[in-house]
């Protein structure tokens, strides 16, 4: 069966390339930090937990440091213009390739048997489309631009150097996650909001609610680690407990109200510093100030949504 | 109660504007050695759980096809659409990609956009270019436009997802309020997120509205 793994190797594969591309520029840390980041995305399984966790540690160092990438060499302005005026929209097509590939392989790859059983790994066949709509993706835009994929992963890595260390922050703030519910941090956070506010009336319950979803939220990057947490708090015990409110309702805003928390925090990096990386943004917090009053204003509907539909059935 | 010092350790580092990298990595440590783990076990706990999250780094395959195809000119090509269409401007751009994105995931497709393969090379390119009509931007103008080009497909994605109903977040509320003795089903429950798609969308969708007044009002150089 195909499973994860696969797509790990190949994944550890393009980092490498990216390492030798800077080693041959002489950038030494670049190098250095892809390198340990393709050992560990490519490899880690195979070692053990302390040679990984000393690599993450190199990288949070070079983090600091600098990694202070060579240019690569690319095509000027003009150059790019006359290519997409030759181009045309068809430019377009690779990019749509890929979720394209993605959609049909995430409903296609479970049909596809070997011997009565599944040939993919049923559990990840969106990532598994994800990788090979990449791959396919890479192979047609070589062909339309007659490029070596040398050129390609050059442009590869023009890219992951503009992002730099925040490629590797939604990863690290994943395995933070991890350590934080080992050590029960959720819990206590659960107990300071649960235990300092007298909820006697159901309204205050709702406010406390989606409030303490979406703040929870904010401190740890997630609402999917929100919910249950606050839910078995507040949610169950008062709002559906002691004032007989409807599960439903109460579950699906209070979930969304956790969203509007996630608009807000930098630890939620996939979302907010990510694309400040990939924008080549001045300001590592303009997205979030960008989504602040949206989320400040949706965080009061959910709540409004909810004190007004929730109790009545 | 002394493990929450890792938070304080986030809070703290994030304000001063530290390195988020080494932040997280510090939390982690500080959070470990609270939970009276020894420094070995710590490290090899950050390694384990770094590793079992690798999944999240297989969306940066895509990017040599991105980088190559802005190579080719896909960014370029982005805004000549843009200025060929007269009523284009950058609310109302960023508007029909929230839209799509918005519907597309509540169709169960959240596959179909992102920041790195959609909004670096066409998105942002088309919000920009729409404003360029009236004179050229300036820095800060032009990363305040692509801050919220980003920003759009967040709130599409995460306000539209929750309208299917397979999606992680309505199973999760299903097996939580499970264990808890409620049976729901998730078309009930993505049916409750349809009230708050529809706000969140008139909520953006009125604020590009006044993005767009106000790069009107920037009169040209």
């Amino acid at each position: 069966m195909i499973g994860l793994d696969a797509v790990y190797v190949l994944l550890g594969v393009m980092f490498a390339a990216f390492a030798v591309s800077h080693a041959l520029d002489r950038s030494w840390r670049s190098a250095l930090f892809w390198g340990c980041f393709a050992v560990l995305v490519g490899a880690g399984s195979r070692l053990p937990d302390i040679a990984n966790g000393l690599l993450v540690i190199v990288l949070a160092v070079l983090a600091v440091m600098g990694v202070r990438p060579a240019p690569v060499a690319t095509t000027d302005e003009q150059a790019r213009t006359q290519s997409a005026a030759k181009l045309g929209n068809r430019l377009f097509l690779p990019a749509l390739t890929i979720p394209a590939i993605t959609l049909a392989g995430t409903f296609l790859l479970p049909l596809v048997k070997a011997n009565g059983a599944p040939m993919v790994d049923p559990k990840q066949v969106t990532l598994i489309s994800l990788a090979i709509g990449a791959v396919v993706g890479l192979a047609f835009t070589t062909v339309l631009l007659r490029a070596p994929i040398t050129t390609a992963m050059r442009e590869g890595r023009r890219l992951v150097d503009a992002i730099g260390w925040a490629a590797v922050l939604p990863q690290a703030l994943a395995a933070l996650g991890g350590i934080f519910a080992i050590a029960g941090v959720g819990k206590i956070v659960a107990q300071l909001a649960t235990g300092y506010i007298p909820m006697t009336e159901p309204l205050v319950a709702v406010v406390v609610y989606t409030t303490g979803m979406a703040m929870f939220t904010i401190v740890m990057g997630n609402a999917f680690a929100a919910f249950p947490v606050m839910t078995a708090g507040i949610g169950l015990p008062l709002i559906v407990g002691k004032f007989g409110g409807d599960p439903v309702i109460m579950s699906a805003v209070g979930m969304l109200s956790g969203f509007c928390g996630t608009l807000l925090t930098p630890m939620a990096a996939n979302f907010n510093i990510v694309p400040a990386a990939v924008l080549e943004l001045k300001d590592r917090n303009a997205v979030i100030k960008v989504q602040a009053p949206t989320a400040f204003l949706l965080l009061f509907a959910n709540t409004a949504l909810m004190a007004l539909f929730v109790f009545h059935r | 109660m002394l493990v929450l010092a890792g938070v304080a350790v986030i809070v703290i580092g994030f304000a001063l504007r530290l390195n988020p990298l080494a932040v997280v990595v510090a939390s982690a440590i500080t959070t470990g050695l609270l939970a009276r783990i020894d420094i070995l076990g710590v490290i090899a706990m950050l390694g384990h759980a770094f590793v079992a999250n690798r999944f999240i780094a297989i969306a940066w395959l895509v990017l040599p096809v991105i980088g190559l195809l802005e190579r080719g000119g896909i960014r370029e090509r982005a805004r000549t659409l843009i200025l060929r269409l007269r009523g284009a401007t950058t609310g109302r751009v960023l508007i029909a990609y929230m839209f799509i994105r918005q519907v597309a995931a509540s169709l169960g497709l959240t596959a179909l956009g992102g920041h790195a393969q959609m909004v670096r090379p066409v998105v942002a390119p088309m919000a920009e270019a729409a404003a360029e009509r009236d004179g050229p931007l300036d820095p800060v103008m032009r990363d305040h436009i692509r801050a919220n080009a980003a920003a759009v497909d967040n709130i599409g994605v995460f306000f539209g997802e929750d309208v299917f109903v397979a999606i992680g977040s309505i199973l999760l509320i299903k097996g939580f309020l499970e264990q808890n003795g409620i049976i729901v089903t998730p078309p009930q429950l993505a049916v409750w997120a349809i009230p708050t798609a529809i706000m969140a969308f008139f909520i953006h969708a009125t604020r590009l509205w006044l993005l767009d007044r106000r790069l009107a009002r920037r009169k040209p150089v």
